[in-house]
């Protein structure tokens, strides 16, 4: 009786039970506020600023001026940023191609049933380790590597492959190559564990079932294995896509910040940097909000359009 | 696992903006506790090491903080400037106490209040820097006619030649005889042909005639309106080094790259390079040694196998300046150093006799010429003899605050251009661009 009139109070369902739920918002907290000083609020102020007049000449600032879209006007028209957006694509094209398919097929072998390789944990460790390597030490590397004097071009000419040193750094096929290839080696690892996380995922009743019904493995691969991995695929790609767009650090300590030969392995983000030099926020902001907008329009037609069918399989089942 | 990385991390973030805040005060009147240098190489600390802090003249309890930061592609002086103009807001201990400037962007920093006047602020008489070769105070004077910053060096430059090689392509390793075969750009051709045919290379590569060329430049890179302009003699760098490079008279190395240094090496091919007093002994002498940790003397490498002549022009390359940060908490730490390191003719005779590098005073440099001083890394010469007269007609009028810029871009875009990957055209409009990227405020 009495905990009747209690509960009809609402005093002892309020303490009969407590909600723990609102901790987690606690345990959230630390991430958001350190993404909105960190990340939220600069990106704002670059949408701001991309409308402004700013720089330095030496050490006196000239503006903030408003400027409206001119800023804008001038990337795209008056500059070369086209051409540096199609050398980012391109480099990231040739690094991504052999990228993807080195993936895939280790994938497909290191999580194969019948092949149950030897020595896996071995492997996925080696073929993660260029990842660790810091990417501006690893152009370095490659920087010494490929040097006009450098032991490549000492082991090409002492086997007769080559009569005099090719000068890989000025052509513009090797330089990008270079690029391509240290980006291949960076980040083909790590997309084998991906796609192979990816494959395991998948029930493996189904490879089993197509076994049984004599498909060949490369029939089992185009018909259970890819439509099946198609999420982790688009992941992938769209992972890769956006580190592409951003490419940096590689082909800056390859060139020398220069992109040689005439600028055609100069990315977008190698040409943004060069505003540091007189702190140039108005056209640094403006190329920024571009690729921003580039890379999400990006983002959303390869999304759309590879995940347009067949939407189940990417669910629950 | 992760949840405690997590957690760690958002501790240490927390705590690093907590700590960050907490060591805004500690503002004392005496000295400061930390000496805060900017600078983009060791050539300094090194002779800060062996000429002012083996003395003993820094003070007990004051620690000498070193910021560097390599000068290519502007990095240092972004880094620079980041830290003077948060000067105002930064702790005594943060604030930038001394910082160095190089002769292409030095006057970028000469008419601001950044740099304080060396004679009425930090104390320094004018019976100090009486000796000093009046073009390392020109650079530095403001427009108001105060100066900003001092240097040891000066920066007279000559034609560094391997000895060995000489006597196979002149017939003679004798500095005046030398000279007297490569006095004009004609007779220096001539010899880089006979050289070519004999196996060897004239010069290193694009950039080494580039500073001899462009110190003797009639304009300088911007004129008064903003508008870029190329000289003469800039013209006649790019056409030598095209000639050079089709004629194989060069070993197409990019300047301080190893290939470039290679060609100094025990069997390099390389006949000379361009280089004032600091190349010398800060750049050249170390990279000939076969054995980095092995005695410098003759047979470590090339070591000893060197000659110095003028070339076919005078020029002067580089420079460093010491200027003193408006804000520093240890002026009185900043005028012995400025002292001690340039105005000081015991340390300047020691600099030059131990390093071999031309320093700053015009009597003392006399001294050392008529000396019986011998340059080991030169085979026994003295050099100081050599670089006098063109130290005193060195002359920087057409300086000006973007050479830096303007020479990393030009020795880029034309790199391609001496390759074969552009036309000369394009290699202009290269130019132009990275230049016009770099300063908006320019025009072409």
């Amino acid at each position: 009786m009495q905990e009747k009139t209690l509960l009809k109070k609402g005093k002892l369902k309020k303490r009969s039970s407590v909600s723990y739920s609102h901790w987690g918002y606690f345990f959230i907290l630390p991430f958001f506020i350190i993404y909105i000083i960190f990340s939220l609020i600069p990106l704002l102020s670059t949408f701001y600023y991309s409308f402004f007049e700013n720089y330095r000449i030496g050490l006196t600032e000239v503006g903030p001026n408003f400027v409206g879209w001119a800023n804008y006007k001038k990337v795209i028209f008056e500059t070369e940023v086209p051409r540096f957006a199609i050398n980012t694509f391109v480099i990231w094209i040739i690094g991504f191609i052999p990228q993807i398919m080195f993936a895939l097929l280790l994938a497909v072998w290191f999580t194969s049933n019948r092949l149950s390789l030897k020595g896996q944990q071995f492997f996925k460790t080696v073929i993660y380790m260029p990842n660790l390597i810091m990417a501006s030490a690893f152009a370095m590397l490659f920087f010494t590597l490929f040097s006009d004097a450098g032991p490549v071009n000492q082991i090409l000419v002492s086997l007769n492959f080559a009569d005099k040193p090719i000068r890989f750094l000025t052509q513009t096929i090797t330089t990008r190559g270079l690029i391509a290839i240290m980006n291949f080696l960076m980040w083909f690892g790590n997309t084998t564990l991906l796609l192979m996380a990816g494959i395991m995922g998948i029930d493996q009743s189904l490879f089993d079932a197509a076994y049984i019904d004599g498909a060949s493995s490369s029939k089992t691969f185009f018909k259970v294995t890819l439509p099946l991995l198609k999420p982790i695929f688009v992941y992938t790609l769209m992972t890769s896509m956006i580190g592409g767009i951003q490419m940096f650090d590689v082909p800056q300590i390859l060139t020398n910040g220069k992109g040689t030969p005439d600028r055609t392995s100069e990315t977008l983000i190698m040409y943004l940097n060069n505003h540091l030099t007189s702190k140039n926020y108005g056209m640094a902001g403006a190329l920024s909000v571009l690729i921003f907008i580039v890379t999400a329009f990006f983002g959303i037609f390869v999304y759309k359009t590879l995940m347009k069918e067949n939407s189940i399989i990417g669910g629950k089942n | 696992m992760k949840r405690f990385i997590l957690i760690l991390l958002s501790l240490v973030t927390l705590s690093s903006m907590v700590f960050a805040a907490g060591t805004q005060e500690t503002a004392e009147k005496e000295e400061g506790k930390v000496f805060n240098i900017y600078c983009w190489n060791t050539e300094f600390q090194d002779r800060f090491t062996d000429y002012f802090e083996a003395k003993g003249l820094v003070p007990e309890g004051v620690t000498v903080n070193w910021i560097i930061t390599p000068n290519a592609d502007n990095a240092y002086q972004n880094k620079l400037d980041e830290a003077l103009l948060a000067q105002d807001s930064a702790s005594d201990d943060q604030k930038v106490d001394i910082f160095l400037v190089e002769a292409d962007y030095a006057l970028k920093y000469v008419d601001t209040p950044y740099a304080l006047d060396v004679i009425n602020d930090v104390g320094l008489t004018e019976d100090d820097i009486s000796g000093m070769y009046q073009y390392t105070k020109d650079i530095m004077t403001d427009s108001k006619g105060n100066l900003k910053g001092l240097s040891w060096q000066a920066c007279p430059g000559g034609f560094i030649y391997r000895r060995s090689i000489a006597k196979d392509v002149l017939g003679t390793d004798v500095p005046e005889e030398v000279q007297a075969k490569l006095n004009s750009w004609d007779k220096f051709n001539a010899v880089a042909k006979t050289a070519k045919s004999k196996g060897y290379y004239m010069l290193s590569g694009y950039d080494d005639a580039f500073r001899v060329f462009s110190d003797n430049a009639e304009t300088p890179w911007v004129d008064a309106n903003g508008k870029i302009t190329i000289s003469d003699s800039i013209e006649n760098w790019i056409e030598q080094t095209k000639t050079y490079t089709d004629m194989g008279y060069n070993n197409k190395a990019n300047l301080w790259s190893a290939e470039s240094w290679a060609g100094a090496a025990e069997d390099g091919k390389v006949l000379g390079y361009f280089g004032p007093g600091w190349f010398i002994d800060f750049c050249l002498a170390p990279a000939v040694l076969d054995d980095p940790e092995g005695p410098k003397t003759m047979g470590n490498g090339s070591y000893g196998d060197w000659g110095l002549c003028k070339g076919p022009q005078g020029f002067s390359w580089g420079g460093t300046w010491i200027c003193v940060a408006e804000g520093s908490d240890n002026l009185e730490l900043a005028k012995s150093l400025l002292y001690t390191m340039t105005c000081d003719e015991e340390t300047l005779v020691a600099i030059a006799k131990d390093m071999g590098d031309f320093t700053n005073n015009v009597e003392s440099m006399e001294e050392v010429a008529n000396s019986d001083y011998k340059n080991d890394f030169l085979g026994g010469q003295n050099h100081i003899s050599m670089f006098l007269d063109s130290a005193t007609s060195i002359d920087r009028s057409t300086m000006g605050p973007y050479d830096q810029g303007m020479t990393e871009s030009i020795q880029a875009a034309f790199a391609d251009y001496f390759n074969g990957t552009v036309t000369k055209q394009q290699a202009y409009n290269n130019f132009y661009t990275d230049v016009m990227e770099k300063y908006p405020n320019l025009s072409k």
